[in-house]
């Protein structure tokens, strides 16, 4: 039976190795931060860090997650004010927020890895990531801004 | 215990519109809060709720689905009873028909409830003030609440009013006549800008949508539904469903006879320990499927059948004048069809519900638009009396109009009482795009009439589609007034021969209220035709635009014997107005730099469109590169809608509406085959993403004016402007969505 190690804690599970990290998290941990949009990979709503890089959770099964280091949103920044989370709230990103938390998942990865993005740096790593209410333009101005203010 | 001590009715007037609201006077009423104060709250109406603390606790009663509303009606009162908005918690009503309506659908929320949300804070805000003049002894008059105290004037003592409460509680409700409302510069936060409750819960992953939900024993299941609409379960096997591990059962519900309305659509439903199981299980079923009457809709066919009704004569919804003559008689005659197809809903969050039936009631928690239906359905399936059912609303993760069908709610509600426990249904993403609602499909067919000078002197638009009342009724073929008069029959143009009909068409599946509804296809149809009409004129599409709509003047289109709900509000309070129009097509226009030069391949296009009683028009720029691909630099909307609440809402759903308008045009397509969808999932069934979103400059027109719909004016004019400025940057013209880019190769 698989172990996963999320958000610093490490949980035993009694699950199919197969079972996708998404239903994981949400069904048997109890951490529903992580959502189902399209269960295929193709919306990023069930963006995750896996030892510190985005994946999509809903196609990364906990047998892929063994001995890796899981972060969730809930698990984002000590106090949960991580810098693009800030930016989030300044730019006043969410309507629905149902993507949102794939979205800051998506875009604290981005800036990990390239702490100034591009424009295009910026719509390559934010291409995977679908808001149905259309906040992109905010998204795109709320990663510039955390950029600066990392 | 007491209860309703007094009830009263009262109206209240909103400009010229008349509402009714019931208000309760129930000094036993609690909030469903923690940190409620045992003692007597003063709670003068359902919305409201102040402790000896003096917390606020307003009740949010309609849904919150991304419009921020759950922030915009509370800020209203919170603004006329002159409460700290620190002070101040939201929340979430339960279904219930003594909030008023609660069917959160055609952009009706601050429309309907501003004033009720100001009579609400003000009564308090009266018995507020009233109890401090009693207590210092001094005339009502010279006390004034501000910013949760009430100031004697004169003295400048002050009472919080939380102080107040206890002596206020015993007060009767000042009568509506008595009603004392803010002026517009008094006001605190309406026009201000605020950020929305739940933005950090929202962005710390802890906001709860209906998905969200857990209960103790709850059980996970996933239904495999008929792929064709009216179809049923002729036999099944599912014995290598029950293999799954974590799967518990696997059981059938029963197809709604068609129509189904709101009731479930029927299926197999695998019930497991996790979402996971039952989906995986669901995989395993072995079904052999009665696919029913609607096995042979195939959209290419029934395109072909649209087409062929809207170019034939079909009922006469507007006439004046005489279009066959004028067209017959005209210099130059233009014609031109048009063509929407079906789009699925797509909200981020599938539909998903939790139900649990206990003996004789029944709970839910759901992501629901219209909580009052969810609890009649949930009542009719389960054979329950209305009072014997709670409806939770939750968050929802995106609604356009999916979630104010309540047939998933309906379908957790029958699976728990036939299991005995509590269950949450979750949709998957491929189920929400197969087994939908679906906007309409839609073809339309117009013709003008310009003269020697080019001036429009005729105007013919036939349009046909299925009707939403077909998912309600049997053997519905026409659209109704409330459908011809988004878009058709409210035409604004100043054009004497004008005739307006309505095709046949027959429904093969769910039709339903989609975002903008049927403004969609008939704004892109008017608003195309208009520049199609500038074109054949040889005139700039802005100045042309304005010489159609002609002078400021209110339209009556009663006087012309037409059928014009307009949105469910009184015309007077709501008129078409085109002056109003006019103000907004001037804004756009000069805050996108009309007339500007551009580079080779690059256009800018125009429309504006009056629907859910607000105006909006968009300027798009966009640049064609020689391989057909586009990009969309800039997009301009100009709104006039009324009194704005919360402007950095209004400025959201505008650049919301400016993408979804984009998916609308550039990617969105339900076609059919064989009575099933073809599409399945995001890869096939695309929407708009980061890559093509332009900056969007919101502008909003001040005004006033009586408070128009926010959350789906702002779509309907952007698959239009953005066709029209293909046409500017290279002369092809687009009458079908979504758009072919192949057309757009340089030659």
């Amino acid at each position: 039976m698989p172990s996963v190690r999320v958000n610093g804690r490490t949980y035993d599970l009694h699950v199919s190795d197969d079972m996708p990290v998404l239903w994981v998290l949400r069904d048997i941990v109890g951490l529903t931060g992580t959502k189902y949009g399209c269960g295929v990979g193709a919306c990023g709503a069930c963006t995750i860090h896996l030892d510190g890089a985005a994946v999509r959770s809903c196609i990364t099964s906990v047998a892929d997650a063994a001995g890796k280091e899981i972060t969730t949103i809930e698990g984002l920044g000590a106090h949960g004010d991580h810098p693009v989370q800030r930016a989030w709230a300044a730019a006043n990103v969410p309507q629905c927020g149902y993507c949102q938390p794939g979205q800051i998942m998506q875009a604290a990865a981005l800036l990990k890895q390239t702490p100034k993005p591009t424009d295009r740096q910026i719509v390559d790593a934010m291409s995977g990531n679908i808001c149905r209410c259309g906040t992109y333009q905010r998204i795109r101005a709320a990663i510039k801004s955390a950029a600066e203010a990392v | 215990m007491l209860k309703n001590v007094s009830r009263r009715s009262f109206m209240i007037a909103a400009g010229a519109a008349v509402f009714v609201l019931e208000l309760e006077l129930d000094p036993v009423w609690r909030p469903r809060s923690a940190y409620a104060a045992p003692l007597r709250p003063l709670s003068p109406n359902v919305y409201l709720s102040i402790d000896e603390s003096g917390t606020v606790t307003i009740t949010a009663h309609r849904s919150e689905m991304g419009t921020g509303i759950r922030t915009g009606l509370p800020m209203v009162l919170a603004d006329e009873l002159e409460a700290d908005w620190q002070k101040v918690r939201i929340v979430q009503a339960q279904g219930d028909a003594k909030y008023g309506d609660q069917n959160t659908d055609g952009s009706r929320s601050v429309r309907h409830f501003f004033e009720p949300m100001r009579q609400a804070g003000a009564a308090a805000r009266q018995m507020l003030e009233e109890s401090a003049a009693a207590t210092w002894k001094v005339p009502v008059g010279e006390c004034r609440a501000r910013n949760h105290y009430v100031v004697h004037v004169p003295t400048n003592r002050r009472l919080p009013f939380g102080g107040l409460v206890r002596v206020a509680a015993g007060l009767p409700a000042p009568p509506p006549d008595r009603l004392r409302l803010k002026s517009a510069a008094e006001r605190r936060y309406v026009g201000k800008p605020l950020p929305v409750v739940d933005l950090q819960d929202i962005i710390h992953g802890t906001a709860k949508y209906g998905i969200d939900v857990r209960l103790p024993g709850m059980k996970y299941v996933s239904i495999e539904r008929c792929p064709v609409y009216g179809g049923k379960v002729k036999s099944h096997d599912a014995t290598e469903a029950r293999a799954v591990a974590g799967v518990e059962q696997v059981v059938e519900i029963e197809p709604a006879p068609i129509p189904s309305g709101f009731r479930p659509l029927g299926g197999l439903a695998v019930i497991a320990t996790n979402t996971w199981a039952a989906q995986q299980a669901r995989e395993r079923l072995k079904v052999e499927w009665d696919f029913g009457p609607n096995a042979g809709y195939d959209s290419a066919k029934y395109r072909a059948e649209l087409e062929a009704s809207a170019r034939a004569d079909g009922h006469v919804a507007r006439n004046n004048g005489d279009v066959a003559g004028a067209l017959a008689t005209s210099a130059h005659r233009v014609e031109a069809d048009y063509y929407v197809p079906h789009y699925a809903h797509a909200p981020m969050e599938a539909p998903a519900a939790v139900a649990r039936v206990d003996g004789k009631r029944c709970e839910i928690w759901a992501p629901t638009q219209d909580p009052q239906t969810a609890k009649k359905t949930v009542a009719q399936v389960l054979g329950f009396d209305e009072s014997a059912v709670t409806i939770n609303v939750t968050l929802l993760g995106g609604g356009f109009g999916r979630k104010s069908k309540p047939d998933f709610i309906a379908e957790a509600a029958v699976l728990s009482q036939k299991v005995g426990a509590p269950v949450k249904v979750t949709w998957t993403r491929e189920d929400e795009i197969r087994n939908d609602y679906f906007h309409a499909v839609c073809a339309q067919h117009l013709e003008g009439g310009l003269d020697a000078n080019g001036r429009a002197v005729a105007w013919l638009h036939r349009t046909a589609f299925p009707s939403i009342a077909s998912t309600f009724q049997p053997n519905v073929r026409y659209g109704n007034a409330g459908e011809l008069g988004q878009g058709v029959v409210d035409m604004p143009y100043a054009i004497s021969n004008v005739r307006c009909e309505n095709g046949a068409a027959d429904a093969h599946v769910r039709i339903g209220w989609y975002r903008s509804v049927y403004n969609i296809p008939h704004a892109f149809a008017v608003c195309s035709f208009a520049d199609e009409l500038a074109a054949a004129a040889g005139r700039d599409p802005l100045a042309y635009l304005r010489e159609l709509l002609g002078p400021s003047r209110h339209i009556d289109l009663k006087a012309m014997g037409v059928d014009y709900p307009n949105y469910g509000d009184p015309i007077d309070a709501y008129p078409i107005d085109i002056g109003r129009i006019r103000v907004v097509l001037d804004r756009v226009a000069k805050e996108a730099g009309w007339g500007g030069a551009l580079p080779p391949r690059h256009g800018r296009g125009l429309a504006v469109h009056r629907s859910f009683n607000s105006i909006v028009a968009a300027v798009v720029q966009v640049a064609v590169a020689d391989n057909g691909d586009l990009t969309i630099p800039r997009v301009d909307m100009a709104i006039d809608c009324g009194t704005v609440v919360n402007p950095d809402r209004v400025r959201a759903q505008l650049e919301g509406a400016a993408i979804m308008g984009l998916s609308n045009a550039l990617y969105s397509s339900i076609t059919m085959k064989d009575g099933k969808v073809e599409q399945s999932n995001f890869p096939d069934y695309a929407v708009a993403r980061i890559d093509i979103t332009p900056d969007t400059h919101a502008h909003i027109v001040a005004s006033d004016e009586v408070p128009g719909g926010v959350g789906e004016p702002g779509v309907p004019p952007i698959a239009p402007a953005l066709c029209n400025a293909i046409f500017a940057a290279m002369g092809k013209r687009i009458r079908a969505l979504p758009i072919d880019t192949s057309q757009l190769k340089k030659a």
